[in-house]
C-alpha cells in the first residue's frame, strides 16, 4: 500500500517488513523516530520481535552482535556520533561474518556541532567489512534493508550491511512510499537460518584467537564474501524487481550515461536533483549524466571502468572530506580508473558538507566545469564549492 | 510544480502543518514531498517548512527558494522573519492574523488572505488557551485558497493526522474554510 512518510519512517516500515526479531538501539538525531516507531511495532504487537533499549551505540552493536550468534534476524539505526563510537563492534560484526543490518543516518561530524547531512560518518566506516548501500529516496530506503537481509544472509556471504539515508533530506521528508505486501516479502525474504550459532547445549566458541597461521585466511574469506556480494546484490535486485517491480541500479545507477560526454558521480539525496539537472541540460542539447554511487562497498570497481570506456569527463561529488588527500569517491574511482585504455578528464567537487543545500544551480555549474576539464585536462586540485569568505586557490 | 512555504513557531505544529497538506494533495493523486528545515528548534523558536505537490514524482531534493505560497503561523514573524524572500510575483500570502485589525503595511504584487486561526482553535478546544495549535485551522483555510487542494481531502488528511480530538480538529477546519478571506493592502 503506498502512504505518505519519511525516510526514517521507511526504514522502520523496512525492519518491520523483513521480520527483524531483535532491535537494540539507542536514539540520536535525527535517527530517533525509527527508533520510536519501532518501539510502537513492537509494543502494539505489530512486529514480534525484541527491543531493548541500550545506553549506548556501543552497547547496541554490542546486543546487536550477540543475538545475531544465536540465530536472529537483527536490526539498528543510528546516525554520525553513534556511528563512530560503535566503529571498534562494527568490525566485530562482519568479522564475526554476521549479517546485521543497520539504517545510519547520514549526519555530519562534530566539531563544529551539526546535525545536517554529510557522508562524513559513513564514509569513515567503509573499511569496517560492512556493505554500504547509499539511497536516494524513502522507497529505496525500505526496498533496500529486504534486499539487505536477502544479501547478508546468503551462506556464502555472511557480512553485515548500512543502509545509508541523508539526514533531514531524506529521514524528515515525508513522500509517497510504497509498503509491499507481507506476503510477497515472506516468500522473498525467508527466515534467517544460518550455518552455525550459538546453542544451549551445543557450545561452540565464537572471535576466539587464532594465531597468525591462521588470522590471514579468515581475512581471505571475508574477502572472498564481499567480492562474491558484487553478483549476489544483482541476482537478488532482479528477483525483487520480479517480484515488486522496482529495481535502483545495481552497484551504480547510471542514468542518460550511455551517449554523454562527461557524467557526474554522487551519491545519495542530492542523485535526484542531479536527474533534473540532467534532464535540463540535456532538452538544451548537452550531453550529461549521472551515475550514482548506490553501492560503496562493495566498490563499484566494473562498474566505473564501463562508465569511464563511454566518457570523456567525470566529475565526483563527494559530500565528505578525507583530510590529506581528497573526497574518498574521488580517490577509489581515480584508483581503479589508473590503467583503462583511455582515461576521461576527471575533477574532484566537495559540497554539501554539514548540510549546506546542493542546489540544481550548484550541480548546473559542476557540469559547465567538468565540460571545460575535457579539454584541459583533469584537475588534481578538489574544488570546494561556494566556500564563502576565505581565499580561494587559485587554479 | 506547485510549492509552499510555512513559517512559524516551534509547539504550533508547523511541520505537520506541511504534511496535513502533503497528505490532502496525495489523497487527490498528486505526487508530494513535504520537509521542515529542521534544526534544534525549540518551542517558541522560528521554523519552517516546505510541501511540494506536482502531477508527477518529485525528484529535486534541494530547498524551496521560490514558493508560490507563504504560510505564516505566527504573525509575530512578520516583524524579524522575511516571510516574503523569494515569492514568485503574482504568488499567495496566509496569514493567520486576528480579525478586526489591519495587516502592518505589506508589499504589493501579492494575494494576501489572512484568517484567525489562533481564536478558531482555541475556541475548539485545541492546544491550550494560551497556545493554541493553529495548524489544522490554517489547513483548512488554505484549502480555500489553493484551487488544486480540497476541502474533503483537507479533512481526511486532518483525520488521519491528528493524534487526539480529531472531531474537534476537523470543525475548526470546517471554520476556518467559511472564514478565510482576501484582503486588500
Amino acid at each position: 500500500m503506498r502512504k505518505v512518510m519519511t525516510g526514517n519512517y521507511a526504514s522502520a516500515y523496512g525492519a518491520k517488513a523483513a521480520r527483524a526479531e531483535v532491535i537494540p538501539a539507542y536514539p540520536i538525531t535525527p535517527q530517533t523516530s525509527i527508533v520510536e516507531k519501532l518501539a510502537e511495532f513492537v509494543s502494539t504487537g505489530e512486529l514480534r520481535a525484541k527491543f531493548v533499549p541500550v545506553e549506548s551505540e556501543h552497547s547496541a552493536m554490542a546486543a546487536c552482535v550477540s543475538a545475531s550468534i544465536l540465530g536472529a534476524r537483527t536490526y539498528t539505526a543510528t546516525s554520525s556520533h553513534g556511528l563512530a563510537l560503535m566503529h571498534e563492534v562494527l568490525m566485530w560484526a562482519s568479522g564475526a561474518r554476521l549479517p546485521v543490518v543497520m539504517t545510519n543516518v547520514s549526519r555530519a561530524m562534530a566539531p563544529p556541532w551539526s546535525v545536517w547531512a554529510d557522508h562524513m560518518d559513513s564514509v569513515a566506516e567503509r573499511d569496517t567489512g560492512w556493505m554500504q548501500f547509499f539511497c536516494e529516496s524513502n522507497q529505496e530506503v525500505l526496498d533496500t534493508i529486504i534486499m539487505a537481509y536477502k544479501v547478508c544472509e546468503s551462506r556464502g556471504i555472511m557480512l553485515p550491511a548500512m543502509i545509508i539515508e541523508d539526514a533531514f533530506i531524506l529521514s524528515h521528508t515525508s513522500e509517497p512510499v510504497d509498503v509491499p505486501d507481507q506476503d510477497a516479502v515472506d516468500s522473498f525474504l525467508p527466515s534467517y537460518d544460518p550455518e552455525m550459532k550459538l546453542e544451549v547445549g551445543k557450545p561452540m566458541g565464537f572471535g576466539s584467537l587464532v594465531r597468525p597461521d591462521q588470522y590471514m585466511e579468515f581475512r581471505y574469506k571475508s574477502m572472498l564474501a564481499m567480492r562474491e556480494a558484487r553478483d549476489r546484490i544483482l541476482s537478488v535486485e532482479t528477483e525483487f524487481k520480479q517480484v515488486f517491480g522496482r529495481s535502483y541500479g545495481g552497484l551504480l545507477d547510471e542514468y542518460m550515461c550511455d551517449d554523454a560526454e562527461v557524467a557526474l558521480v554522487a551519491a545519495g539525496s542530492v542523485a535526484g536533483t542531479a536527474r533534473t539537472v540532467v534532464d535540463r541540460l540535456r532538452a538544451k542539447g548537452m550531453r550529461v549524466g549521472l551515475a550514482r554511487i548506490r553501492a560503496f562497498r562493495p566498490f563499484p570497481f566494473q562498474e566505473f571502468r564501463s562508465l569511464a570506456s563511454k566518457v570523456s569527463g567525470i566529475a565526483v561529488l563527494d559530500r565528505s572530506y578525507t583530510h590529506g588527500a581528497a573526497g574518498a569517491f574521488f580517490t577509489e574511482i581515480q584508483g581503479a580508473l589508473y590503467d583503462v585504455p583511455k582515461r576521461p578528464a576527471m575533477k574532484n567537487y566537495i559540497a554539501g558538507l554539514g548540510g549546506r543545500d546542493i542546489t540544481p544551480d550548484v550541480i548546473e555549474r559542476i557540469f559547465e566545469d567538468i565540460l571545460v576539464r575535457c579539454e584541459r585536462g583533469s584537475d588534481p586540485e578538489p574544488e570546494w564549492i561556494d566556500v564563502v569568505g576565505l581565499p580561494r586557490r587559485q587554479s | 510544480m506547485i510549492e509552499v512555504r510555512f513559517h512559524g513557531r516551534g509547539g504550533q505544529g508547523v511541520v505537520v502543518a506541511s504534511e496535513i497538506l502533503a497528505n490532502a494533495a496525495f489523497n487527490m493523486g498528486f505526487e508530494v514531498a513535504s520537509f521542515p528545515f529542521f534544526g534544534v528548534e525549540r518551542r517558541g523558536a522560528p521554523v519552517t517548512a516546505f510541501t511540494r505537490i506536482d502531477t508527477s514524482p518529485i525528484r529535486i531534493r534541494s530547498s524551496i527558494y521560490e514558493p508560490d505560497y507563504v504560510v505564516v503561523l505566527d504573525s509575530s514573524l512578520l516583524k524579524g522573519v522575511d516571510v516574503l524572500e523569494g515569492l514568485k510575483r503574482g504568488g499567495t500570502v496566509f496569514i493567520n492574523y486576528p480579525d478586526g485589525r489591519r495587516l502592518p503595511s505589506l508589499p504589493g504584487g501579492f494575494k494576501y488572505f489572512t484568517l484567525d486561526a489562533t481564536s478558531i482553535a482555541a475556541a475548539h478546544g485545541i492546544g491550550s488557551k494560551v497556545t493554541p495549535i493553529v495548524n489544522t485551522a490554517i489547513m483548512g483555510g488554505f484549502s480555500r485558497i489553493c484551487d488544486d487542494v480540497s476541502l474533503e481531502a483537507m479533512l481526511e488528511s486532518i483525520l488521519g493526522k491528528a493524534p487526539v480530538k480529531k472531531e474537534e480538529n476537523v470543525a475548526a477546519a470546517r471554520e476556518a474554510y467559511e472564514r478565510t478571506r482576501e484582503v486588500s493592502i
